[in-house]
């Protein structure tokens, strides 16, 4: 890519752009070749266009619900692999978990990237989104649910009271035995 | 089936517990282990034949030993138990050492080389009496005799075989014997002695069969007092019963005759009455007035003539024969920072065999007992070694003039034990010797890396351990950052501080203390007890701290007390003073002055509080705190425990505005008839506790520990009990053991253990007690244990209130409150006896703890707090394995990887000190007794620090390697992505 745009800032005296459909008369000195009519080509292809642009934005509708519903698949199998994991802590369970938690995160923030292709002034978007969203929530919620299974949450008072210092106390008293 | 099902539950232990076992090359690296005998009482050496030449001793602490001549090391040494004193000790054969020890009671004969026991017997008399040891020369079927009296009856026993060839009684006499003597050449035996104490008693009695030959008697209206002194084989000296007539007795051919010169016809001045030392050296004796020493030679028919006084500290040893009719023996005196060592001929006064004058340091004090031996030059004229004991129980060989060899013998018979901090590394102090330069230690990583990769040669390994051993780091005068190296200052019976460094056990300084010295207002003075007093931190970092000797002028409850300060960092005693006042009690109170002193309440007899130290600072605290200081008093002769409180300045005569009066709060009165307090125990003073609450995993639970320092542990048996085990039945034996908070005497928690008795060793730490004792129903020993939970904060399990702080956890509590309690125990056998038990303290009390067990092999054996849980049970749910509980045995184990001591005893084993260091996975263990072993214990292994063995220089090395292979690696690819462009 690099090289061709070297040859053609130096090397190309001249270039015609088949692809130039603005019904004005090229803007160059240059005249248009003889038989090339700029305003027919427009005319023809119009209706075959409009029919390949309907289909491209149903089939980029179609495209982004699939997208939308990738992440169930992902959530079956992060099920399934949580339930091999077990309950206990240790480092495969630990990783499982921390993916669990990571992909739904990045994805998340991702979502726009992720439907950028699919973007289209008529192709409606946020349903797909939303689903993504709802499903990713889902996985995030997954993780959670698998962190809290292991122990690793602070829901229980023991939580939080392991780390309190003993209380003081106001008396002292010493003694014993005569020495 | 019924096999595999335990060897199953085994494997789950053993994979449970961390297993503290030390490899063979890490022995010595952080532990010591030295081996003292104690003060001797008697040497005995041996030196004619060729070899190895050695002394033996015997010791006040019930030691018998024989030491190198050269080194002063120990061959060998047997500990005879505390009631095994040994009376007597000599010789025989030139193989056999026979000692006589519990009261004449035990004769045995030990192999001189390697102190394997040879025979033993039991000599049995009709009445107790003075016991003396008599080797003779006389030879009755092929057997060495050796002459004993002992217990009112005479016993001429084979040296051989220990076979009692004869014996005489001398019940229906009131013999007090005093000496056994067997002229030279001769066979038979004089027993001299004093009857109702105004008779003088000469036995003559056959050797050979134990036949009595003549029995004289006279009598003296004086009467006798003392001890006596044996001038000739026939002629001894004694003091009448006012000490001021000296009694020259002659038996000689069975005649009885007694001569009478006051000391007032020798000496003009004569200060009062006179001591014999006993000795019995030919034709000399030496009495003491006072201070004065004087030397009395017997000139033919009872004449007595003054040879010397001497108003100097003397010391007379041991005469000693070295030629036919020649005696010598040495004299000890002090000049000045020297001591005189003199061996004089005995009948020779003016003529000194040898005059030395030694430099000796002035921390030893006086000397206490010389012991002669002489050795034969090769120009045929004689040299003499003299051994002596000092005051401070330390042990000298001096010869020609020199101290050849030393031995802190003092430090066998500790009293107290505290720890120091090193000075802080600072540009001032100088720890240049011990450091190494850079290429010793690159030489040093070299050598250890080459053992990481296996391809150290023997030499090298030799050299690498020698080095681990010999760690510089180890022993420098400086605080490290993981709290290893500190001062170890020990209070010994002779009154003697010394401070031992913990990286290598040497003595870092030693100072006799002046306050424990036998002075004008003090006679017996008495070391007690030792704390920190002063302990900079923060703010005084500059100050060195001070520790508080605390002791007494004589052995009773009302004598006056003595306080002693001495610097910790040079042994320097700070000040000291003699109180008006007794002292029955020491306590540390939890605050200190700005200087960083720590307030202690000194209670005396009368049961007046005294405050330390004496500064206005003080007071003003002690006001400040005046009504939350309680004090209690535990009175075991008659089972009476006492709380009281501060109440008002005190209204003796002296003003002392230090001084306070008590008055008495609670008392609890155990019946006398059925319990006797035998055993109390409380918190440590300076335990750190991390968390107040216990989890329990299985349903995510919480309890609440009752941590309280004002809780007292008392066990308490039946009067009967008391005694030795296996003297009462189980049913009229019990053991009840009281859980008691000091401030209000409420007893929180009781129990009794039917059919169980002391003795009680026990541990309080945390919010738990675990003690042992005696089962006479199931004739085994058992441990329990009991924790405390503190019920009324158990509803404290909200957990958004927990996260927002609205919790009363950590607010002041008050005794007064009565927060109820509720205690779990559970008890389990335990094959050892115990001597003395303590637990693992660590810094900030995160890491779980072990138990020092002193086991009576004289080892220490550390045992997990987990076997030790009220919550064991015989089939743990999978949660509570997971949490750590162990499945329920009836008995604890015993691994024998957890010997923190390993291979190695402390004899005599007396108590277990635990130190934090400041790493928090580890802390630093010092048992004593006879022996000081020392080590670095880790109860859940080094978590927080690389070990020992880590390489550094092979991390050092893959981390180079590493970054090499980056940068060629990169230079590589670049070179490669040129190459690709270019194509």
């Amino acid at each position: 890519m690099e090289k061709g745009k070297g040859v053609m800032g130096s090397g190309r005296r001249w270039a015609v752009d088949f692809s130039d459909n603005s019904t004005a008369p090229s803007s160059r000195d240059i005249p248009d070749p003889l038989g090339f009519n700029r305003a027919s080509v427009d005319q023809d292809d119009s209706t075959v266009s409009r029919q390949k642009k309907d289909a491209e934005s149903n089939w980029k509708a179609q495209k982004a619900w699939e997208v939308a519903q990738a992440p169930f698949k992902n959530l079956l199998m992060m099920g399934f692999m949580m339930w091999m994991a077990g309950n206990t802590v240790h480092l495969f369970s630990i990783g499982i978990t921390f993916s669990a938690l990571w992909q739904p995160i990045s994805a998340l923030q991702g979502v726009g990237k992720v439907f950028e292709p699919y973007k289209d002034s008529k192709v409606e978007l946020l349903g797909p989104k939303l689903l993504f969203i709802a499903l990713n929530l889902g996985g995030l919620a997954l993780g959670v649910w698998k962190l809290n299974t292991l122990g690793l949450l602070p829901t229980h008072a023991s939580d939080w009271v392991s780390s309190l210092p003993p209380a003081q106390e106001v008396e002292y008293s010493g003694g014993g035995i005569p020495l | 089936m019924a096999i595999t099902y335990p060897i199953f539950l085994f494997l789950i232990f053993s994979s449970l517990v961390p297993i503290l076992s030390l490899y063979e090359d890490q022995v010595g690296l952080t532990d010591w282990h030295q081996q003292y005998i104690g003060k001797v009482k008697q040497a005995v050496f041996h030196t004619h034949k060729t070899g190895r030449k050695r002394v033996v001793v015997s010791t006040e602490l019930n030691v018998i030993a024989t030491l190198d001549l050269r080194r002063g090391e120990i061959f060998w040494r047997h500990v005879l138990g505390s009631n095994d004193a040994v009376d007597g000790m000599d010789i025989a054969l030139g193989k056999y050492v026979i000692t006589l020890s519990s009261e004449g009671r035990v004769l045995r004969a030990w192999n001189l080389p390697d102190g394997q026991m040879v025979w033993e017997s039991s000599l049995h008399g009709p009445k107790h009496s003075k016991s003396l040891l008599l080797m003779t020369n006389l030879i009755i079927e092929r057997n060495n005799v050796v002459v004993i009296f002992s217990n009112g009856r005479l016993h001429a026993v084979s040296c051989v075989d220990g076979e009692v060839l004869w014996n005489k009684d001398f019940e229906a006499e009131s013999l007090e014997v005093q000496q056994v003597i067997q002229p030279a050449g001769s066979n038979f035996v004089y027993i001299v002695g004093f009857a109702a104490s105004s008779q003088f008693e000469m036995y003559q009695i056959n050797a050979r069969n134990g036949e009595l030959l003549k029995h004289e008697n006279a009598a003296f209206s004086g009467g006798f007092s003392g001890q006596v002194s044996l001038v000739s084989s026939e002629t001894l000296v004694a003091l009448d019963s006012t000490g001021l007539i000296l009694l020259v007795i002659s038996f000689h051919e069975g005649k009885i005759s007694i001569q009478h010169t006051p000391i007032s016809n020798l000496v003009e001045d004569a200060p009062g009455p006179a001591v014999i030392i006993p000795s019995s050296t030919m034709g000399l004796f030496a009495i003491r007035m006072n201070a004065v020493t004087i030397f009395i030679r017997v000139r033919g028919k009872g004449m007595l003539e003054v040879a010397e006084k001497v108003n100097r500290e003397t010391t007379i040893g041991n005469a000693l024969s070295i030629s036919e009719g020649q005696q010598v023996f040495a004299l000890v005196q002090h000049a000045g920072r020297d001591i005189r060592l003199t061996v004089k001929l005995a009948h020779d006064w003016d003529d000194d065999l040898l005059k030395e004058s030694i430099k000796m340091d002035q921390q030893r004090g006086l000397v206490h007992k010389v012991f002669l031996n002489n050795y034969v030059r090769t120009d045929r004229s004689h040299g003499f070694r003299a051994l002596i004991v000092m005051e401070d129980h330390s042990l000298l060989l001096l010869q020609q003039g020199t101290i050849v060899w030393s031995r802190e013998d003092g430090l066998a018979s500790i009293i107290d034990v505290t720890t120091s901090e090193l000075p802080v590394e600072r540009a001032g102090v100088s720890v240049a010797k011990f450091e190494l330069n850079l290429f010793e230690w690159l030489k040093g990583h070299m050598l250890k890396l080459k053992g990481t990769l296996m391809l150290a040669s023997p030499e090298d390994i030799a050299a690498i351990q020698y080095m681990r051993l010999q760690s510089s780091e180890k022993s420098k005068m400086t605080r490290d950052h993981n709290g290893f190296r500190k001062l170890i200052i020990v209070l010994t019976r002779a009154g003697k501080l010394f401070a031992l460094h913990t990286g290598d056990g040497r003595i870092v300084w030693s100072r006799l203390l002046q306050s424990l010295c036998k002075s004008e207002a003090c006679q017996h003075p008495i070391g007690l007890y030792l704390c920190p007093w002063q302990v900079p931190h923060h703010h005084a970092l500059n100050e060195n701290p001070f520790v508080l000797v605390v002791g007494r002028c004589f052995q009773s409850p009302d004598a006056l007390g003595v306080l002693s300060f001495v610097d910790s960092y040079t042994g320097k005693e700070l000040s000291s003073s003699n109180l008006d006042h007794s002292i029955a009690r020491v306590i540390p109170l939890p605050f200190t002055d700005s200087t960083e002193q720590r307030l202690h309440l000194l209670i005396d007899a009368d049961k007046k509080a005294h405050f330390y130290p004496k500064t206005p600072e003080a007071i003003g605290i002690v006001r400040r705190e005046f009504s939350n200081i309680y004090w209690y008093s535990v009175e075991d002769d008659n089972g009476i425990i006492k709380g009281y409180a501060l109440k008002s300045k005190c209204n003796s005569n002296v003003a002392d505005k230090f001084c306070f009066d008590a008055s008495e709060l609670w008392s609890i009165v155990l019946p006398s008839e059925s319990e006797k307090i035998i055993a109390t125990v409380t918190r440590k003073l300076n335990e750190a506790v991390h968390t107040q609450a216990k989890l329990i995993a299985a349903d995510q639970d919480v309890m609440y520990k009752y941590i309280s320092r004002n809780l007292l542990f008392v066990a308490t048996v039946a009067p009967k009990a008391s005694c030795e085990i296996g003297s009462i039945t189980p049913e009229e034996s019990w053991l009840v053991i009281y859980l008691i908070d000091t401030v209000t005497g409420r007893v929180l928690h009781r129990m009794t253990h039917h059919g169980s008795q002391g003795p009680v060793e026990a541990v309080f730490s945390e919010n738990w007690v675990v003690y042992h004792y005696f089962n006479l129903r199931a004739h085994r020993y058992e441990m329990s244990v009991i924790e405390i939970y503190d019920q009324s904060r158990a509803d404290n399990k909200d957990v958004w209130k927990l996260v927002v702080g609205k919790h009363n956890l950590t607010s002041p509590i008050s005794s007064y409150s009565r927060s109820e309690v509720v205690t779990k125990s559970q008890s389990y056998f335990f094959t050892h006896s115990l001597k003395a038990i303590d637990v693992t303290s660590t810094a900030k009390g995160i890491t779980s703890k072990q138990l020092l067990i002193g086991t009576i092999g004289d080892q220490v054996l550390a045992l997990d707090k987990r076997f030790l849980d009220p919550r064991r049970s015989a089939n743990p749910t999978q949660v509570e394995r997971e949490e750590g509980i162990i499945p329920l045995t009836d008995s604890l184990p015993i691994i024998p990887q957890s010997y923190i001591t390993h291979n190695l005893r402390v004899e005599g084993l007396q108590g277990i000190i635990t130190v934090p260091a400041k790493l928090e996975s580890t802390t630093l263990v010092f048992a004593y007794g006879l022996d000081l072993f020392f080590t670095h214990f880790a109860p859940t292994r080094t978590y927080d620090s690389l070990t020992e063995e880590f390489s550094y220089a092979l991390l050092l090395i893959t981390i180079v390697a590493l970054v090499a292979a980056i940068f060629v690696t990169w230079v590589l690819s670049r070179r490669k992505e040129l190459q690709d462009r270019w194509r």
